[in-house]
């Protein structure tokens, strides 16, 4: 299959290319940009007039809810919410039921998402057994089996020996710990930031502190271990400061945070809408302007859906009843061009977020427009404004903070490994 | 769920559901209407045909003994059919979810419901999820609110004290966990109370509560100087087992309300309780009993109170 797309704004922020050219793909991969290869004969032609032509996006945190809760969503209907948001390659995290912990389950998603023939699946191992916070779990196993990296999801990891042991175990083989700071039991019950509108709410709070103190505790012991470390879901401004010292000491930590709370804050809860019932919690203006001012000074690297499906029935409850999470697979570029139109930076930069700089921290070598390359590539329409309602939505999840509200950026066309795999 | 749900295009009360975002004319014209009520309230026959017709569901997700009895005392004194259910021992047990259940009984044509839910938020979910031509009123929910205690409060400090624009009013106790503090201090600083204050360790007090428009105080020696209302809260068991507090012997000790302590406020101050007390908690029988307090006579006038507010939302 070879593929001309012709006239589009190729976008592609590890080449530090930014130019309307035309690329052409053949046998899955990136042929060349600009002119086309001698004796080229495309079976198919796209206009790309006016549309962006970018890498593929990695998500760094999407739920696929396989295998355990198949009723909030399935695999199917997720992996094409992936493409139609432009996503190629997803990271999901281990929180299935039963957890990722055994390499036979692993080996069942993989073949399961492979077979599905769209966005490529990165597995995360659960980083202990059953996510239970007490014992390791195989981890050269699981990554024989094809995790990517390990991480402990949202569960907590309360015992300080354990995450230490992990972090070393870890390290031997060379895996990256993916970790969400988060002291258990500062954060126990609490469903919402521990700031003006909970005191007005009266909801369980959740206080900055939580985070700060799970976050010194893991900064001190991959100094220590060497462990390399992925953070998870920043959400305190007291937090990005200290990823920024960390990472000025020389620290190997990487960090994302999710689109979602790059746009929101505790002041979105309005009068209890629980699809602003958020892991981490939205917190207060100030940290949702540190976040942003992290994200650009690029303390924190990158940003994620953090996709959580969550039925219906399951967000029809009050505010502390109804269940975490939010549809994100879809809204991931839309909400990074929001942020980069108000924060005026160049596109190139914003869709590092979700491109280049993902993959890095995944290690694997996609998010890019190389020549030789796999050509997974994502088309979208800069301009185009759409309304967030559950009939636009491919995802079974229907709820999300900005359900109504109108974005700009569709994608128009989306290709894993030079095939395409969604139009829109 | 981000416009005001409580209000109706002209600005009437559709629900009740919490006092904040309430305007003061109409806290007034309820207060106001409830007083027109007292005189029913005492008389031979005391009944009004303004709910006649009406079903009104008084929907306990929560035990109450008291809200619940005036509540129902209220709709039955204006005429209306009244249905009690207690749902902690009902469907809510069946696994039926709380908008199902609302659902069956919109089915009945409930023509208003009076919720109490354990959950902060459980009044609004409702509110929004009904018919427009039913009305929700909140009887308490989780942390949140408690509106009609807030204006049986109102009632009982105008009673006593004629103007709010003069008081200095001292709200003690558990704080963080209580629906009748927030709304109570919603309530007075939109009368015009120019003093508000809270008094407890700081481990019942939420997080920056000086938002919430009231002066944090630690000591009640400096918090009930010279104020003119004293309001108690309850505190609740539970609270006593958890890390906030060391012992009811040691909260008794340093917030219980006591003759010697309450001698800080003004000679004339009323004392107030939302009930139901804990004596040799956070009061003191000689206090409770005593005759500064109001708590008794606070019971009598929420029968008026809750008259008025379910008489305004049918319409009268």
């Amino acid at each position: 299959m070879k593929i001309h797309i012709k006239n589009g704004r190729i976008i592609d922020p590890k080449n530090g290319t930014d130019a309307v050219q035309d690329l052409f793909i053949a046998a899955g991969k990136v042929l060349s940009l600009g002119r086309a290869p001698d004796a080229y004969h495309p079976n198919r032609v796209i206009d790309a007039s006016n549309r962006v032509v970018c890498p593929g996006l990695i998500d760094l945190s999407a739920r696929l809810r396989e295998p355990g809760f198949e009723y909030k969503a399935t695999l199917e209907s997720e992996m094409q919410a992936a493409v139609a948001g432009g996503i190629t390659s997803l990271a999901c995290p281990p929180d299935t039921d039963p957890p990722l912990d055994e390499p036979g389950l692993v080996e069942m998603l993989k073949h399961r998402a492979k077979s599905l023939n769209q966005s490529r699946v990165y597995p995360l191992g659960a980083l202990t057994q059953g996510l239970n916070g007490e014992r390791i779990t195989e981890m050269a196993e699981l990554h024989d089996a094809g995790c990517i990296a390990f991480s402990q999801a949202n569960a907590p990891l309360s015992d300080t020996n354990v995450l230490r042991c992990a972090m070393q175990y870890a390290v031997t083989f060379g895996y990256t710990v993916w970790l969400r700071p988060q002291d258990a039991q500062l954060a126990r019950g609490g469903v919402a930031h521990d700031g003006v509108v909970a005191t007005r709410l009266g909801l369980p709070a959740i206080p900055g502190c939580a985070e700060t103190i799970a976050l010194s505790t893991i900064l001190l012991l991959a100094k220590e271990t060497g462990a390399r470390i992925h953070l998870c879901r920043l959400s305190t401004a007291e937090g990005v400061e200290m990823v920024r010292q960390a990472k000025n000491q020389g620290l190997a930590i990487t960090c994302d945070i999710a689109a979602t709370h790059v746009h929101l804050s505790e002041m979105d809860l309005g009068f209890f809408d629980a699809n602003c019932n958020l892991i981490p919690p939205l917190r207060s203006l100030r940290d949702r302007d540190a976040l942003r001012m992290g994200l650009k000074d690029g303390t924190i690297d990158a940003l994620c859906s953090d996709h959580t499906p969550v039925d219906d029935d399951a967000k029809l409850l009050p505010f502390a009843e109804a269940e975490s999470g939010a549809t994100g697979l879809e809204l991931l570029l839309p909400l990074t061009l929001k942020w980069a139109a108000e924060t005026k930076i160049p596109l190139s930069q914003a869709l590092a977020k979700i491109t280049q700089i993902p993959a890095k921290i995944l290690g694997i070598d996609t998010g890019h427009l190389t020549p030789g390359h796999a050509a997974d590539v994502c088309i979208f329409d800069p301009q185009r404004y759409w309304k967030v309602e559950p009939m636009a939505l491919k995802s079974q999840g229907k709820n999300t903070p900005f359900l109504g509200l109108e974005l700009q950026g569709r994608v128009c066309y989306t290709l894993v490994e030079g095939h395409v795999v969604y139009e829109g | 769920m981000h416009s005001n749900p409580q209000l109706n295009k002209n600005g009437e009360l559709q629900h009740l559901l919490t006092i904040e975002g309430l305007p003061a004319t109409l806290l007034t014209q309820i207060l106001d209407t409830a007083q027109s009520f007292i005189g029913v309230t005492e008389r031979e026959v005391k009944k009004l045909p303004l709910l006649r017709g009406k079903a009104i569901f008084n929907l306990f997700f929560e035990p109450s003994t008291r809200t619940r009895t005036t509540f129902e005392i209220a709709a039955k004194r204006l005429s209306a059919d009244v249905i009690n259910l207690n749902i902690s021992t009902s469907s809510h047990s069946k696994g039926e979810t709380l908008l199902d259940t609302i659902d069956n009984l919109e089915a009945m044509h409930a023509d208003m419901f009076i919720v109490r839910h354990a959950q902060s938020g459980a009044a609004h979910l409702i509110a929004h999820h009904v018919a427009p031509n039913v009305h929700v009123i909140n009887a308490g929910d989780g942390r949140h609110a408690h509106p009609t205690q807030a204006l049986l409060d109102m009632f009982t400090i105008r009673h006593y004290k004629r103007d709010f624009t003069n008081l200095r009013v001292a709200i003690v106790g558990d704080i963080l966990h209580s629906r009748v503090a927030r709304s109570q201090i919603h309530a007075l600083n939109t009368l015009g109370v120019p003093e508000v204050r809270v008094i407890a360790p700081k481990t019942l007090l939420p997080t920056g509560v000086e938002n919430l428009g009231v002066h944090a105080y630690y000591d009640m020696q400096r918090g009930l100087k010279d104020v003119d209302v004293v309001m108690m809260l309850r505190l609740q068991s539970e609270r006593m087992q958890g890390p906030l507090l060391p012992s009811a012997q040691e909260f008794f000790k340093y917030y219980g309300l006591t003759a010697e302590k309450l001698a800080a406020a003004k000679p004339d101050a009323i004392v107030m309780h939302p009930g139901p007390m804990n004596r040799g908690v956070e009061i003191d029988s000689s206090v409770a009993d005593g005759p500064r307090s109001v708590i008794l006579p606070q019971v009598t006038f929420g029968i008026a109170v809750r008259m008025a507010v379910m008489s305004m939302l049918a319409g009268n």
